[in-house]
């Protein structure tokens, strides 16, 4: 694939997340405006950081005003998750990727390009991520400007509509692969149940979103990794 | 302390967070243990993030549950990503006209 034709490929993958980005960062703008941060304060918010519930955290801290000593400890745990996402996705990389792609790429880990390079079967070709990416990290960035301007001018109905989306997506991601492989089959449904209990026990439960998936994930990677060990080198290779 | 600082601040340490792994792991990992982990971390991650988190995204519980069934039979029969997430959102949106 060319390079142009892999950035053209990405950008159309990246239509799906930019519309769902362009509801969640709306009702990030609307956080935003309450802790009085401008539409460009919001819009540069977002275009550098790309995180949801990084960002949602920010703005609290921004609230409040706190010290940077909290502003470092909540933004390694709101985002500590894209550690691991960034170890999974070296592993896609071949190994005489220029180092600016390792840097390109990585700079917008998020979780729905993240879900994205993984759906893509074989290495993890850069330019795909930057078509995503530019298509969707100006989408949710421009939302979250629009957010802190028109405020609750869309309706209530179409963001709760909207809010599901990104799921949709991650969904699309993981299901497929179940299909094929009988260890995650039987995974998927252990990861959600797990899920829910980690959010119904105590302490686990009060913990933020992003480090419960961190603690969930290495638990249950950790299992299926020593139980079922993935064998050398045929997967992935697929075109 | 200025919202700039705060801005940048977790900015700066995002992109440690998400650059450094990718430039450090450089080689394939040849640790089965790990290869298999990594392996995993991704489908494992994606599946954690989306239940219960589904559910509470929505005004009504009901339409992201059943938001999250229809996606998961479509995407078994092999509707692609766009369709996927558009058939969840037109789930949830009739569904709370309805309920």
């Amino acid at each position: 694939m060319t390079r142009k034709g892999a950035f053209l490929k990405g950008m159309k993958a990246g239509i799906p997340i930019a519309l769902g980005y362009l509801a969640v960062s709306f009702s990030l703008g609307i956080a935003a405006k309450a802790v009085g941060l401008t539409a460009f304060q919001g819009f540069l918010a977002s275009l550098l950081n790309s995180a949801s519930a990084g960002e949602y955290a920010m703005f609290s801290l921004i609230g409040a005003g706190a010290s940077i000593i909290e502003l470092i400890f909540v933004s390694i745990v709101a985002n500590g998750r894209y550690l691991l996402m960034s170890c999974a996705l070296g592993q896609r990389f071949s190994e005489d990727t220029p180092l600016i792609h390792r840097f390109g790429v990585g700079l917008y880990i998020t979780d729905e390009i993240f879900s994205l390079s993984v759906s893509i079967p074989g290495k993890l070709n850069p330019y795909i991520n930057y078509g995503a990416i530019a298509v969707a990290v100006p989408s949710w960035a421009i939302g979250t400007a629009l957010g802190i301007i028109a405020g609750n001018i869309l309706p209530a109905r179409i963001v709760s509509a909207l809010s599901v989306a990104l799921y949709g997506m991650f969904i699309a991601c993981f299901i497929p692969p179940a299909k094929k492989d009988r260890v995650l089959l039987f995974a998927i449904p252990v990861c959600f149940l797990l899920s829910y209990l980690a959010f119904r026990l105590p302490y686990i439960g009060e913990l933020s979103e992003g480090t419960r998936a961190v603690i969930l994930t290495v638990v249950i990677a950790s299992v299926l990794a020593i139980a079922f060990p993935v064998k050398g080198e045929e997967e992935e290779v697929q075109p | 302390m200025n919202a700039y600082v705060y801005i940048l601040g977790m900015w700066l340490i995002t992109a440690v967070i998400r650059v450094l792994p990718l430039l450090v792991l450089r080689h394939p990992i040849k640790n089965r243990f790990l290869k298999s982990f990594f392996h995993y971390v991704p489908y494992v991650t994606l599946a954690v993030m989306t239940f219960p988190a589904i559910v509470h995204a929505t005004d009504s519980t009901l339409a992201g549950a059943v938001a999250l069934i229809a996606g998961i039979i479509l995407a078994w029969i092999g509707a692609n990503m766009i369709t996927v997430s558009a058939a969840c959102c037109v789930v949830v949106l009739v569904l709370e006209l309805i309920v």
